[in-house]
């Protein structure tokens, strides 16, 4: 990210008052917050909250050795790696269907995108009736084939492929955009020899298209990892409420819920601490991918 | 295939192209049906719970949890819509959610833009820090921030205001990443010779920056609106009066608690319906802005 930019107005203080709104809203509520939390992520306060310590890493070390904690990284890695590959798959195969010379093409390619206008926490409604152990018609629809009774409220493998399959729906779009971009770029020559050597249309696909594809495919990984890890709240919050037991709790569910309910400052902000590691990591993954773009 | 390859070269005669011909032309039909076939499937599959969310909200209730579950509206939309309207207040949940969703995506634009146009046009010796501020934000998403940046809303006296819905999440990295993206994409020669005409900065950025801008801003606008009436974790943690609901949240009080409540899931998919409807209309209206917003600034 270079800052040679062409810098070609002189002056000393208008740049200045025009960044202004953007940097105090951003000292304001971003740097000052997470500076309170790596503040408050190294002290505990006292149980009639009258005095504060200075406890050292002693929150950090509480927190990597608390079960549940250690649940909800299971929960999230589980959960994350679910949505990313979902997600990548089903809008790969929708991208690809919607990339042949079909008449009525446009209209294919708007009702793919459709649910991404859709929140997480709407769509988590929606998915909740749908895989209603009572009423919802997956349910029904499973109940000719087994006996397994598909039970969210208690089976935690159920609510958990539940929330993966609603963040999945609702990311789709997005993928699906990108998938048809990318598709876009692959020159019709390289397909059409390929073809003319005899491939069939899988090994085009396997050897021509996804080779190509290659850049956007590790790009929407992490941008799915990005989104199943920080966005998807709204629909853990709708469906599951992190249940059943801590089931489907997630890395930010539980911040929110140690924080914000619980009120529990030292544990949620150390919490926060290893949340804001992650996004740096990723944030970082997803820049290095977005340079490579720019300059392919 | 193989016999199209061995016959049209050759078209000794008419009838052997005729043949040829019509082979291409079955083979065309073949693969077009095969085409839209996968297409439907795959649009089938996606967007059957929207179908189905839509077709229960038309039903009563006892056709809503009805065994076989049925797949075709029925005549108690009008009903059902009026119900979840007034139990779920979703006149004023609606009108909070376009007036936040509206004003978050109009102050990121605005932001941005000054942000973006101070980077790209201007040289000053802060320019490295304020640059890496902004991108900075990109690493500290709501959830990590939870607990202190309430804090700092409650001591603004910001709660349950549209002030503490909407200010705090108007700086937006990606906005002003977009928008330098594409102003280094202007001519260099449009400032120059602005500059010789004698116009300053901001006269070079309404009458000329600007006006190109147009179409960008737009995309753009389209996926902060979306967006922004799609945030969820925010407006849950800064309201707690029912009159500064947003739609994404206050619908969940439509759910009916198992056991005490009648399970009244047609009335629920009714305000589903009407919670999802204004950003999926967004998305459908205005597609190709949408789309772009998604991918990039036009080069």
């Amino acid at each position: 990210m270079s800052l040679l930019e062409r810098a070609v107005f002189k002056n000393r203080w208008l740049p200045y008052v025009l960044v202004l709104p953007q940097v105090v809203i951003t000292l304001v509520f971003f740097f000052w917050p997470a500076f309170q939390s790596l503040r408050l992520s190294l002290l505990r306060v006292s149980p009639f909250g009258d005095r504060v310590f200075f406890v050292g890493l002693r929150n950090f070390q509480q927190l990597f050795s608390s079960v549940e904690y250690r649940i909800s990284v299971v929960n999230t890695i589980v959960f994350t790696l679910g949505v990313t590959f979902v997600t990548l798959i089903v809008s790969l195969v929708a991208a690809l269907l919607a990339n042949q010379k079909i008449r009525g093409r446009p209209l294919y390619r708007t009702l793919l995108l459709v649910p991404y206008g859709i929140a997480p926490p709407v769509a988590g409604v929606v998915w909740l009736f749908l895989f209603h152990p009572a009423y919802g018609i997956v349910q029904y629809l499973f109940s000719f084939f087994t006996d397994w009774e598909l039970n969210w409220y208690v089976d935690g493998a159920v609510a958990m492929a539940l929330v993966i399959l609603t963040s999945a729906w609702t990311h789709l779009g997005y993928d699906i955009a990108f998938f048809l971009a990318g598709l876009q770029l692959i020159p019709r020559e390289l397909l059409e020899a390929a073809s003319v050597d005899g491939a069939t249309p899988f090994q085009r696909l396997l050897h021509v298209t996804l080779p190509l594809l290659s850049p956007v495919i590790f790009f929407l990984v992490v941008m799915n990892m990005i989104y199943a890890l920080f966005d998807t709240f709204g629909v853990i919050h709708a469906i599951t409420r992190g249940g059943p037991g801590t089931a489907t709790e997630t890395l930010v569910y539980k911040a929110y819920k140690d924080g914000f309910l619980a009120m529990n400052m030292g544990s949620s902000s150390a919490q926060s601490v290893v949340l804001m590691v992650l996004a740096i990591i990723f944030t970082w993954l997803q820049f290095r991918f977005i340079e490579r773009r720019v300059s392919y | 295939m193989k016999s199209l390859a061995e016959l049209a070269p050759a078209g000794r005669d008419k009838a052997a192209a005729r043949v040829s011909r019509r082979v291409v032309a079955r083979k065309i039909a073949r693969d077009q049906i095969a085409a839209h076939l996968g297409m439907i499937a795959a649009v089938a599959v996606i967007s059957f719970p929207l179908y189905y969310a839509f077709v229960i909200s038309t039903q009563s209730m006892d056709q809503a949890i009805s065994r076989p579950p049925l797949l075709l509206p029925s005549v108690h939309a009008v009903s059902n819509y009026v119900q979840a309207w007034v139990r779920a207040d979703m006149g004023r949940l609606l009108l909070n959610s376009l007036v936040v969703a509206g004003a978050t995506a109009a102050g990121k634009i605005v932001l941005s833009l000054l942000s973006a146009f101070a980077i790209v046009y201007f040289d000053f010796r802060l320019k490295g820090l304020v640059f890496w501020m902004i991108f900075v934000t990109l690493m500290l998403p709501v959830p990590i921030r939870i607990v202190p940046t309430y804090q700092v809303i409650s001591d603004l006296g910001w709660l349950n205001t549209y002030t503490g819905l909407t200010v705090p999440l108007i700086a937006s990295a990606t906005g002003t990443f977009l928008l330098r993206q594409f102003f280094r994409t202007v001519p260099a020669e449009l400032a120059e010779a602005a500059q010789l005409d004698g116009a300053g900065p901001m006269r070079f950025f309404w009458s000329i920056l600007l006006p190109n801008s147009v179409t960008n801003l737009a995309a753009l606008f389209v996926v902060l609106f979306i967006s922004g009436w799609n945030e969820y974790l925010w407006p849950l943690m800064i309201t707690t009066s029912a009159e500064m609901r947003v739609v994404v949240v206050g619908i969940q009080n439509l759910l009916p608690n198992t056991g005490t409540d009648l399970p009244e899931w047609n009335v629920v998919m009714a305000g589903a319906m009407m919670a999802l409807l204004p950003p999926v209309l967004v998305v459908l209206g205005l597609q190709r802005w949408f789309v772009q917003g998604l991918l990039g600034p036009e080069k």
